[in-house]
């Protein structure tokens, strides 16, 4: 259980990491974004979707059908447009202006609270389910019950950041966005078009965030605020493995998640949000770079 | 809340609301204040509704009366009011000096980070703790300021002027502290900390003193909201309304100018509070939709004023002290000086 919600916030760790370390921004609204994801692919897979045309049908004992893969894409997309349109919109021209960490992170708090508005106009404040029904657990050694669409968002973390390792470090576009978040004005100085790269990290971000958000609309319900309420572990997934650093994230959300779950053995399941918020201040007592963070 | 419901057709009415209005405004004008404070040292705190909530709670806790008859409840110390505006002003600054330790000598965004879920953990451990703050019921029938000394219906005026007067002290004492050396070592710290560390500031002790300052006005906030509406929940303590709404409040009103953050607390207070007046007049597909859409436009002034008036509508003044002659920085209409431009310089990495 612990591993499934890990994988969650490992994906979204690993964009927000990114946004930290290539462009230096906390972006609040991350946690929106995912949100965003969640109900494109909510769209596409339900009733609306389907009168035009996405019908529905499952894959094996998963829950769910070519709809979903459709809403995936859909949701990737449309994340990765919704973040580009903001940097270009606000981030850029905050950047002209003169906007520093500070600025620009109250900048995302007002996006935050805005695309959030948009879901609520938009579906309102109920809560859906991709697939409504009960969906059997198959029991795997040691009489552990796994769902099988819990298969799918393990595999699909463990895609992603084998796919985001290739293109960090086999592609000649991941190793500008590496020199990028070592020293933009270095980069910049040494011919590295940093306004293609800021583009390019937030595209990556933005479906990383998407594929998080459409993973936690599976696992859980697909509600409103449901993004926002996972920044905080998102965070302490970023702190935990270093800020900037992608690897880290995934180790560190797979730690967060885990350590989630696992508490709920001896503390109340009511309590259980502040395990995050104790972990990013363990860290930060103990190792404020974080495991894997280097010393700046 | 219910002040909002009525509608102005009346004389009666209309100075109903207004009274409500003001006294609601007074008290996030606090917040706001105290949110200025810890931003005028360059802390961001995205966490006010926590402080806020634990300055209510505590200040509840209190002063409730003992039970009486089918009720049921294990505090009921009925401590005197004023006694618990007290404490939930140390409440506040235990909050502070708990989040500031771990996170105030390290980089600038680790407190905002931190920040951003303390309220939310507060509001599920007040959701799953029985006993002393009874879990989502809340806590009802806390007492009013001197509510017991108003005959019939003046009470609202009486809440209306422990709100002005508090809010006056507020701004009073943190006019005072800014012009104080104390708050300009603040606003150095903030523009330039390198600087401020080589002329012998201790800016961690420094950053420190600002986080409790405003922290333990926001728990008086917090207090005097709960004998105000008499009635508290970890619902009420919404981030949407606790935090990012004094947020807009500051940004639109000008941080870092204690008159701008008052003057944001009306305008946005107006907007947020006023828009349920007219909700009925409004055609019907937007007046179903009206809170969602002030929502929506709560985040959307944040963006618009820092993209196009990042200063706000009263900017910050660079002279605070009036021991300091005049410079030439002070000319109208040159911001050279305002805070953004410093915060930039500040701040890049």
């Amino acid at each position: 259980m612990g591993i499934i919600v890990g994988s969650i916030i490992a994906l979204g760790a690993m964009g927000l990491t990114l946004i930290f370390g290539v462009l230096g921004i906390a972006d609040f609204a991350h946690g929106d974004k995912m949100g965003w994801g969640m109900f494109l692919a909510f769209f596409i897979v339900s009733s609306e979707g389907a009168n035009l045309g996405f019908v529905g049908g499952r894959f094996g004992s998963l829950s769910f059908g070519w709809g979903l893969v459709v809403g995936l894409l859909v949701a990737m997309i449309g994340v990765a447009l919704i973040s580009v349109i903001l940097e270009r919109l606000v981030f850029r021209r905050l950047r002209v202006t003169g906007g520093g960490f500070f600025v620009f992170a109250i900048a995302s708090l007002g996006m935050s609270i805005m695309l959030r508005a948009v879901i609520q106009l938009i579906w309102g404040p109920s809560n859906f389910r991709y697939n409504p029904g009960i969906h059997p657990a198959i029991e795997i050694l040691g009489g552990i019950k796994v769902k099988p669409d819990q298969f799918f968002i393990v595999g699909i973390t463990v895609l992603a950041a084998v796919l985001l390792y290739w293109l960090l470090y086999r592609t000649r576009f991941g190793k500008a966005m590496r020199a990028t978040s070592d020293n933009p004005a270095l980069a910049e100085a040494s011919g590295i078009d940093t306004d293609r790269i800021r583009t390019g990290t937030w595209i990556i971000a933005g479906v990383l965030g998407a594929l998080a958000g459409v993973m936690l609309g599976l696992q859980a319900e697909v509600r409103f605020d449901a993004g926002f309420r996972l920044l905080l572990p998102l965070f302490a997934a970023v702190i935990l493995g270093g800020i900037g650093n992608p690897w880290g994230a995934l180790i560190g959300g797979l730690g967060v998640g885990i350590a989630q779950e696992v508490s709920t053995e001896w503390i109340n399941t009511g309590l259980k949000p502040g395990i995050p918020f104790v972990i990013v201040i363990v860290v930060l007592l103990l190792r404020p770079r974080g495991l894997f963070g280097q010393v700046r | 809340m219910e002040q909002l419901i009525v509608t102005l057709v009346t004389f009666d009415g209309a100075v109903n609301w207004t009274v409500g209005f003001l006294t609601t405004v007074a008290i996030f004008a606090i917040l706001a204040l105290a949110l200025n404070i810890q931003w005028s040292v360059g802390i961001l705190n995205f966490g006010v509704a926590a402080f806020f909530m634990v300055g209510a709670y505590v200040s509840a806790v209190l002063t409730l009366p003992p039970p009486e008859g089918l009720e049921s409840y294990v505090a009921g110390w009925g401590i005197p009011i004023p006694v618990g505006w007290l404490f939930a002003m140390v409440a506040g600054a235990v909050l502070a000096i708990l989040l500031g330790i771990p996170t105030l000598r390290l980089r600038d965004d680790f407190l905002a980070i931190a920040t951003i879920g303390v309220a939310a953990i507060l509001r599920s451990i007040a959701n799953s703790v029985e006993g002393l703050v009874n879990r989502s019921r809340g806590l009802n029938g806390v007492d009013g300021f001197l509510e017991d000394q108003v005959q019939g219906g003046g009470y609202r005026w009486v809440e209306l002027a422990i709100a002005l007067v508090v809010l006056m002290a507020v701004y009073w004492l943190v006019s005072r502290a800014s012009s104080s050396p104390w708050g300009r070592a603040l606003r150095a710290i903030r523009d330039n900390e390198d600087t401020a560390k080589a002329s012998g500031k201790n800016t961690v002790r420094f950053r420190m003193g600002a986080f409790i300052l405003g922290a333990m006005l926001m728990g008086l906030a917090g207090a005097i909201y709960a004998h105000r509406s008499g009635t508290i929940s970890p619902l009420t303590f919404s981030d949407l309304l606790g935090t990012f709404f004094v947020w807009t409040m500051l940004i639109v009103g000008g941080s870092g100018n204690h008159r701008g953050a008052v003057v944001g607390a009306v305008v946005v207070g107006f907007f947020w509070f006023g828009t349920p007046l007219i909700q009925e007049s409004l055609p019907d597909w937007l007046g179903s939709r009206v809170f969602q859409v002030r929502q929506l436009l709560i985040g959307l002034l944040i963006v618009v004023f820092l993209l196009w008036r990042p200063q706000g509508l009263l900017a910050e003044r660079d002279r605070v002290s009036r021991f300091v002659s005049q410079g030439p920085e002070d000319r109208p209409g040159d911001d050279s000086g305002s805070i953004w431009r410093r915060v930039r310089g500040a701040v890049s990495r």
